[in-house]
C-alpha cells in the first residue's frame, strides 16, 4: 500500500511541496511547463489549490496556467487511479488490434462512461497513448513502469487481474 | 578457474530490451559470470536495432568475433555464459559435463541452444536484418554502454569536435556540412548547412541551438533509440552545430514519454561537462556551450519548430507564421537553429570521414543514410539504417524478412500522420526525398509500418485523421474544423453509412486543409487520406457499398462459428457479453444481435473454427 502515493480528493494539498518545486525551477514565465510537470509528478494530477499557489508565488499568470495545462495532453486536472494503464495506440499497435485491447480493458473494469477513464475502485486509470515506441512488441501497454507486449484482449484482462491481486484487492 | 576467450558480454537494455524482459536476463548473466569465474565486463548496452529479437545477449571474443543470441530468457542466459568457459582440470571438466547432463535430463530443451542469428547488422548473413544496411547514425548503438563516455571516446568520439575547434573555422564547418548534402532528417528535408549559415549570418550574437527530439509520430522510435543507445553522438553533433553558428546555449526538447532516454541524456550531458566537451572553454578554446534538457508535455504539434520554441518558452505549443524563420528570429527573438536528433547524429561522422564520403552515399539529391523504425506485419521489426536510394522492396523483403506465412504485402505507411500509404505495386521506388514526395507521401521522420492484406486502408486513414484531429492545436480554422469533418466522413464510411458524394467531399476538404494551414501538421494531415484514396479507391467504394474487404471495420463484419467447432465451450466462457451459449460437444453459435465483435472468441478458439465474414 505504501508503493503508490495517491492523493485522496478531500485531503488538504501540501503547498510546501509546491514551494519546493518553485524554488527549484525558478519563477519566470518560461518555467511554467517544468513547474506543472513537477506538480503532476508529486500529486499525480494538478490540484486546483496547487495551481492557484503557483500563480501567487511566481510571475506565471492564471491565464497562462490555464492555457498551458489544458493544451498539453500530459496534464490532468482529475486525480487518477492507483495504477496507470497506458495502452499504446501507435500505428503498429493499431493494426495489431490496440482498439480491441482498450475496449476489453474498459469493459473488464466496468468503465462505461466515455468521459471516464478510471474504474469505480479508483485502482486503474486507462489512457490511450500515441506511441510507446515498442513497435516490435505490438500491441503493447504499460502498467505503471512495466511494459507488457504481444497482447491479446484476453491476456490484457488477465494481467489486470494479476496486478489487482498483487495490490491486495 | 576456467579458460575463456571472452572480451565482454553485452545485454541490450534500451526500452525495447527492458520491455521484452532484458533486466532479469542481465542479472542472470551477471550472476552466472560470477559463478563461473568469468571476470569480464557485463555491459548494459542500448539497442542494436534488432528489436524483434530482444532480449539480446551478445558475446564478444578477444579476437573480435561476435555472437548474438536473440530471445534469451534467464535460464538460457546462464547456459550461454556457461558455454563460454572451458573449465580447467579433470574435476572442473567433470563437473561441467555433469551439469550439462543434468540439464539434458531435467529439461526438454537443454540442447536446443539459442541460435546466434547474426554477427552484426552490416555483415549479417542469415536470419538477422541482413543485407543493405549502412550504419552511420547507428554505428555505436548496441555496442557501447551509453552511460560511459569513455566507450564513446574509444570509438572515435569527440574527435570531430576536437578537429572543428582546433583546425576549422565555423565557416569551414558549415561548408563541410553543406558539401556533404545533409538534409534535415525530421521530415522536412531542408539543407542543414543552409540553415546553419542563415543563423550564423544574423547580426545578433546571442544564438541558440535546439535539438528536436519530440518524436511524436506514432510508429516512430528512432530518436528514442539513438538517445538511449548513443547519446554522446547527438551531444557532439550539437556542440559542432553550436560552434558553427556561434551559439553558447542549447536546448534538447524531448518527449516526456521517453523516461529512459531523458535519464540517459541528462547523465550523458553531465559526463560530457566533466570531461570538458561541454561547459566553459571547451577543449581549451574560447568556445563554450551549455545544454538544457526540456521535457515535452505531450503535444504532437510541438514537433513543428515554431511550436517547439513556444513550448520551450513556457507557452502553448502553437506554431506561428514563417518568415521570419527560427534561424533568423527564434527563441526569445534570437537566431536559433532547430535540427532533428538524427541530423545531429550524422554530423560527427561527416566531420570525421569528410563531406565527400557522406555525399558518395545515396542518390543525387538525397545524400547519406536514413534510419527507419520498421514495424507492422513483417517478420523482423526494429531499427534499420539504409543508404538513400534503397528500394522499399529491399527494406520490406530483405531487411524486414517479408510478410508472415500466408499473408500478402499490401502497402507501406511511411511518414506517420504526415505521410501516406505507398502500395506494394510501387515497392521498387527508391527511398529519396523527392521520389517519396511524388507519391503523395513524405520521407517523414522515419516511421515505416508495413501493412498486409488484413489491414483496411480506410481504417488506416481514419486512424491517422483521428490522431491529427486530436493533435491539431486549433489555431487555423481549416485544420481545426476540416480535420474534424474529414474524420466524420471516414467514421461514417467505416460504419458502412457513407454517402456517394463522400469521396468527393473528402478530396475537397483535403485540398482546403492542405492549402490553408500554417504549419506542417495541417498541411500534411490530408496525406494519409489522399494516398489511400489514390491507390486504394476500390476499398473506399467497397465501404460505400457496406463491405470491408479486409474484414476489419466492426460495423461491416460478423463472426460465425464453422463446423470445425469441437464444442469445447471456450469461446462461450470468454465472450464478455454472453453472445455464445455454452453447448458442450456441439457446434456453438453466435448471437449476432448481442455480439460486440471484440474478437475474444476467435483469439481463444483452439480449433480455429471462428471466422470473420
Amino acid at each position: 500500500m505504501t508503493k503508490a502515493k495517491r492523493q485522496p480528493v478531500d485531503e488538504p494539498i501540501d503547498l510546501a511541496a509546491v514551494d519546493n518545486i518553485v524554488r527549484r525551477t525558478g519563477t519566470t514565465a518560461d518555467a511554467a511547463i517544468p513547474i506543472l510537470q513537477a506538480i503532476q509528478s508529486h500529486f499525480r494530477y494538478l490540484p486546483q489549490e496547487a495551481l492557484e499557489h503557483v500563480c501567487r508565488t511566481t510571475e506565471i499568470t492564471a491565464a497562462q496556467i490555464a492555457g498551458v495545462s489544458t493544451f498539453y495532453s500530459q496534464f490532468r486536472h482529475k486525480p487518477v487511479g492507483r495504477h496507470m494503464v497506458r495502452v499504446c495506440h501507435g500505428t503498429a499497435c493499431h493494426v495489431a488490434g490496440a482498439p480491441l485491447i482498450t475496449e476489453a480493458l474498459r469493459r473488464h473494469l466496468g468503465i462505461d462512461d466515455d468521459h471516464e477513464d478510471t474504474d469505480a475502485d479508483r485502482l486503474f486509470t486507462i489512457e490511450k497513448v500515441p506511441c510507446l515506441g515498442c513497435c516490435s512488441l505490438a500491441p503493447c501497454m504499460t502498467i505503471d513502469d512495466v511494459t507488457y507486449g504481444k497482447l491479446t484482449p484476453h491476456k490484457a484482462t488477465m494481467i489486470i487481474d494479476k496486478v489487482r491481486k498483487e495490490s491486495g484487492r | 578457474m576456467s579458460d575463456h576467450n571472452v572480451k565482454e558480454i553485452r545485454v541490450g537494455l534500451a526500452t525495447c530490451g527492458i520491455a521484452s524482459g532484458g533486466r532479469p536476463v542481465h542479472e542472470a548473466v551477471h550472476e552466472a559470470a560470477r559463478r563461473h569465474g568469468l571476470h569480464v565486463p557485463v555491459k548494459a548496452v542500448g539497442c542494436s536495432g534488432l528489436c524483434h529479437q530482444e532480449p539480446i545477449v551478445e558475446v564478444v571474443s578477444t579476437d573480435g568475433r561476435r555472437q548474438v543470441f536473440g530471445g534469451v530468457r534467464p535460464a538460457e542466459a546462464r547456459r550461454i555464459v556457461r558455454d563460454c568457459v572451458t573449465p580447467r582440470g579433470m574435476v572442473g571438466k567433470a563437473m561441467a559435463w555433469a551439469g550439462r547432463m543434468a540439464d539434458l535430463l531435467l529439461s526438454d530443451e537443454a540442447w536446443v541452444s539459442v541460435k546466434p542469428f547474426a554477427a552484426h547488422p552490416e555483415s549479417a548473413t542469415e536470419a538477422g536484418q541482413a543485407g543493405e544496411q549502412k550504419l552511420i547514425v547507428l554505428e555505436n548503438c548496441g555496442q557501447i554502454d551509453p552511460l560511459c563516455i569513455d566507450e564513446y571516446l574509444a570509438r572515435g568520439g569527440y574527435a570531430a569536435l576536437r578537429r572543428c575547434v582546433a583546425d576549422m573555422t565555423p565557416q569551414q564547418v558549415i561548408d563541410a556540412v553543406t558539401q556533404s548534402g545533409l538534409r534535415g532528417r525530421g521530415g522536412g528535408g531542408y539543407p542543414t548547412g543552409l540553415k546553419w549559415a542563415t543563423a550564423r549570418s544574423q547580426q545578433d550574437s546571442t544564438r541558440y541551438v535546439v535539438c528536436n527530439a519530440d518524436e511524436g509520430d506514432p510508429g516512430a522510435f528512432m530518436d528514442r533509440l539513438v538517445l538511449e543507445s548513443d547519446p554522446q553522438r547527438v551531444i557532439e553533433g550539437m556542440a559542432i552545430a553550436a560552434y558553427a553558428i556561434g551559439a553558447a546555449e542549447g536546448y534538447i526538447y524531448i518527449r516526456a514519454e521517453y523516461p529512459l532516454a531523458v535519464r540517459v541524456l541528462r547523465e550523458a550531458i553531465a559526463q560530457a561537462e566533466r570531461a570538458g566537451y561541454l561547459g566553459q572553454g571547451i577543449l581549451g578554446t574560447g568556445f563554450s556551450l551549455r545544454l538544457h534538457v526540456m521535457e515535452g508535455a505531450g503535444a504532437f504539434v510541438c514537433g513543428e519548430e515554431t511550436a517547439l520554441m513556444a513550448s520551450i518558452m513556457g507557452r502553448r505549443g502553437m506554431p506561428r507564421f514563417r518568415p521570419p524563420y527560427p534561424a533568423e528570429s527564434g527563441l526569445w527573438g534570437k537566431p536559433t537553429s532547430v535540427n532533428n536528433v538524427e541530423t545531429f547524429a550524422c554530423v560527427p561522422w561527416i566531420v570525421r570521414h569528410g563531406s565527400a564520403a557522406f555525399a558518395a552515399i545515396g542518390t543525387e539529391r538525397s545524400k547519406g543514410t536514413k534510419v527507419f523504425a520498421l514495424a507492422g506485419r513483417i517478420r523482423r521489426g526494429g531499427l534499420i539504417e539504409v543508404p538513400m536510394g534503397t528500394t522499399i522492396r529491399d527494406v520490406v523483403e530483405n531487411i524486414g524478412g517479408g510478410m508472415h506465412e500466408g499473408r500478402r504485402f499490401k502497402a507501406v505507411q511511411i511518414g506517420g500522420p504526415s505521410g501516406g500509404c505507398i502500395p506494394a505495386s510501387m515497392a521498387d521506388l527508391p527511398i529519396d526525398y523527392e521520389a517519396l514526395t511524388r507519391t503523395g507521401a513524405i520521407m517523414g521522420s522515419g516511421g515505416l509500418v508495413v501493412l498486409d492484406d488484413s489491414d483496411c486502408m480506410v481504417d488506416i486513414a481514419r486512424f491517422f485523421l483521428e490522431f491529427t484531429e486530436k493533435e491539431s492545436c486549433g489555431k487555423c480554422t481549416f485544420c481545426r474544423v476540416g480535420t474534424r469533418r474529414m474524420l466524420d466522413i471516414l467514421e461514417r464510411l467505416c460504419d458502412g453509412k457513407g454517402h456517394p458524394e463522400d469521396l468527393d467531399d473528402l478530396e475537397m476538404l483535403c485540398d482546403q486543409v492542405r492549402h490553408t494551414s500554417l504549419c506542417g501538421l495541417g498541411r500534411t494531415a490530408p496525406n494519409p487520406v489522399l494516398t489511400t484514396l489514390r491507390y486504394f479507391r476500390d476499398e473506399y467504394e467497397a465501404h460505400l457499398q457496406g463491405r470491408c474487404p479486409a474484414r476489419k471495420c466492426k460495423a461491416l463484419i460478423a463472426y460465425r462459428v464453422t463446423d470445425t467447432c469441437i464444442g469445447c465451450t471456450r469461446c462461450a466462457q470468454r465472450c464478455p457479453v454472453q453472445a455464445i451459449q455454452p453447448t458442450p460437444y456441439e457446434q456453438h453459435t453466435i448471437d449476432a444481435e448481442k455480439c460486440i465483435r471484440c474478437g475474444m472468441c476467435k483469439a481463444g478458439c483452439p480449433a480455429d473454427a471462428i471466422v470473420v465474414e
